[in-house]
């Protein structure tokens, strides 16, 4: 087990490095000289040779490359140009934000998918079943974006029982357990959970429904074993995979949920994704890619070796 | 004088089809909503683009508009028609690039194997440590707003994927007892991939990429709805969707309608593909 924890950590370093490559030359790729994500275009000559110089884009692209990895690496994160603050600290309380919004997201889709996707694999051909994939079907082809104005129309404009604005009620950012902040988080988090509760559902009738046409199940029930402990084989066989899915799906709430931020006006990693876009501010853009980026490789992994744990045919 | 021919896969496929109701119906409304694009300067009541100060968000029903005016007095229904051509041109172009890129380094990769088929796979491996939504977004957010770009970011996506399905059908045929006839009988790689491998292998591989036609759409209208993809004053729904935000108050209804477009477009895509995935018999 400690070598295949080790193997599957190995194979994570290339694939980070490769990540933070691609997310050096999203600066790179940016129209225009990458000075200017830097600098605004009305800098004198002499503060960007100057600034070229202290960033070493004198220098050719591999050792660039190196520099910022080198300062990445040691928690420097660059410069936001709108701003001119270090990114780090507004990147963290936004990380912070999304983390709380995903998984209150994946505590309402998750169990909800789990439910409906196991009972419609245990009911193959029942109107449950049908019922959902047409759920599922609906959960994965949905705008989300579109969902959240729906419930901003319902719930706030016509109802008025729900915030559609922010994350808390003192609009700071900041985020404690009360319900002024739990009722902002209501709209865009169940917003934000119909994808996962979609395709867990799909997946989870798969599985179940496969796991019970094995025929090891059709032993058990000869040798005349109870549904409690029939739950139990199925529970079982279908944790690796199901865990899987869904140690994946937290990653792309993690990285989804720019659009249901930008709805909500949330204040995670997708707003700030959203204003760097808007004003261009390819430092905050790249910073906050490479964070979230890692943290998928991190779950990943994570995945990987949870699945290889409970599975000891998943220890290749 | 009349033959019996032993039945083809394809009417096989078209008769199990036929059966399917679901999938028949959704395909109807995407035909349909297609025609009636298509036909766009013939069907709009009004310029997509011809705004009016006195008649602005004007509700559901107003004589002359039938789905009202947007925020700028501009008719609903030619914006919305007109906005269908965009918005699916937007989502279904990206898929077809990729499906020809990636289906093709995919079969280059299955087949060939060795290190030329390692290093497809494990650049592929790269672009799945990145969760689409933000994949779509930090290429296109670097590279600037515009349908080019859009384009361009949402095809580097599915490529990976569609890359991944292809290598892996094609491995799973590459070994099977006629293609290894071919080449004892001297046939080249390029005809035995060109009459063995690609009848075999484009089936999954276009079911597959119909699946992704439904994502496509919904981070294609996305990407405008954070202004990265189309600019406006050109109609596209998840562009129409972002300057309507404002009418939510007013005029909810009205604001809603281009999302319920990329919704019913995108669900029948998702229906018609998982229809052609079981007449075909694809495991997934």
């Amino acid at each position: 087990m400690i070598a295949t924890i080790f193997r599957r950590a190995l194979y994570s370093l290339p694939i980070a490095l490769a990540v933070s490559l691609f997310c050096f030359l999203l600066v790179h790729i940016a129209p225009g000289d990458p000075i200017n994500a830097i600098l605004p275009p009305d800098a004198p000559a002499d503060v960007v040779a100057q600034v070229k110089e202290a960033y070493g884009l004198d220098k050719p692209l591999p050792v660039q490359f190196g520099i910022w990895l080198f300062r990445v690496l040691h928690g420097d994160l660059g410069r936001s140009l709108a701003t001119g603050r270090d990114i780090w600290p507004d990147l963290h309380s936004a990380l912070a934000n999304t983390l709380v919004l995903a998984a209150a997201a994946a505590m309402i889709g998750f169990p909800l998918g789990t439910m409906f996707g196991s009972i419609a694999g245990a009911f193959r051909g029942s109107w449950i079943d049908r019922a959902a994939v047409v759920l599922a079907v609906a959960g994965v082809s949905v705008p989300h974006y579109w969902l959240g104005m729906v419930m901003v129309v319902i719930f706030s404009v016509l109802l008025n029982w729900l915030p559609s604005m922010g994350a808390s009620p003192d609009g700071s950012g900041v985020w404690a357990l009360d319900w002024g902040h739990l009722s902002h988080i209501v709209l865009p988090a169940i917003t934000l959970s119909v994808i996962p509760m979609g395709i867990v559902t799909r997946t989870l009738r798969g599985i179940v429904g496969d796991i019970l046409n094995q025929d090891f199940i059709t032993t058990l029930r000869g040798k005349g074993l109870r549904r409690g402990g029939l739950i139990a084989h199925v529970v079982k066989n279908a944790a690796p995979q199901a865990l899987a899915v869904m140690g994946l799906q937290l990653g792309y709430l993690m990285g989804g949920s720019i659009l249901v931020e930008t709805v909500f006006a949330w204040p995670g990693t997708g707003l700030l994704l959203n204003n760097a876009i808007f004003q261009r501010d390819i430092p905050v853009l790249q910073a906050t890619i490479l964070v979230l980026s890692m943290f998928f490789v991190g779950l990943n992994l994570a995945v990987d070796l949870a699945q290889a744990l409970l599975d000891p045919r998943m220890r290749r | 004088m009349s033959t019996t021919r032993p039945e083809g896969y394809w009417s096989g496929v078209f008769k199990r089809l036929k059966r399917d109701k679901l999938t028949l119906i959704c395909s109807g409304i995407l035909l349909l909503m297609l025609i009636v694009m298509i036909a766009a300067p013939l069907i709009a009541p009004h310029s997509p683009y011809q705004g009016s100060m006195i008649r602005r968000l004007k509700p559901i029903g107003f004589p002359g508009y039938p789905l009202g005016t947007d925020e700028l007095g501009r008719d609903m229904i030619a914006r919305l028609i007109y906005g269908g051509r965009l918005s699916w041109t937007l989502g279904i172009s990206p898929v077809v690039i990729a499906f020809t890129i990636g289906g093709m380094l995919g079969i280059i990769a299955g087949y060939a194997g060795g290190w030329l088929g390692m290093l497809i796979m494990r650049v592929t491996d790269i672009f799945y440590a990145f969760p689409s939504v933000l994949l779509a977004v930090a290429i296109s957010g670097a590279l600037g707003a515009g349908i080019f770009n859009a384009v361009l970011a949402l095809t580097l996506v599915f490529i990976p994927p569609i890359i991944r399905v292809a290598e892996s059908v094609t491995t799973s045929v590459r070994v099977l007892d006629y293609v290894e006839s071919a080449r004892a009988s001297g046939a080249g790689a390029f005809t035995i991939v060109r009459v063995h491998v690609l009848p075999n292998v484009l089936g999954p591989i276009f079911v597959y990429a119909t699946n992704l036609i439904s994502v496509s759409m919904i981070l294609a209208s996305g990407l405008s709805f954070l202004g990265l993809g189309t600019k406006p004053p050109e109609p596209e729904w998840g562009l129409m969707l972002n300057t309507l935000r404002t009418a939510i108050y007013n005029q909810p209804l009205i604001a809603m309608l281009p999302g319920v477009c990329i919704f019913i477009t995108s669900i029948c895509f998702n229906m018609v593909s998982d229809g052609l995935r079981s007449a075909m018999d694809v495991r997934n």
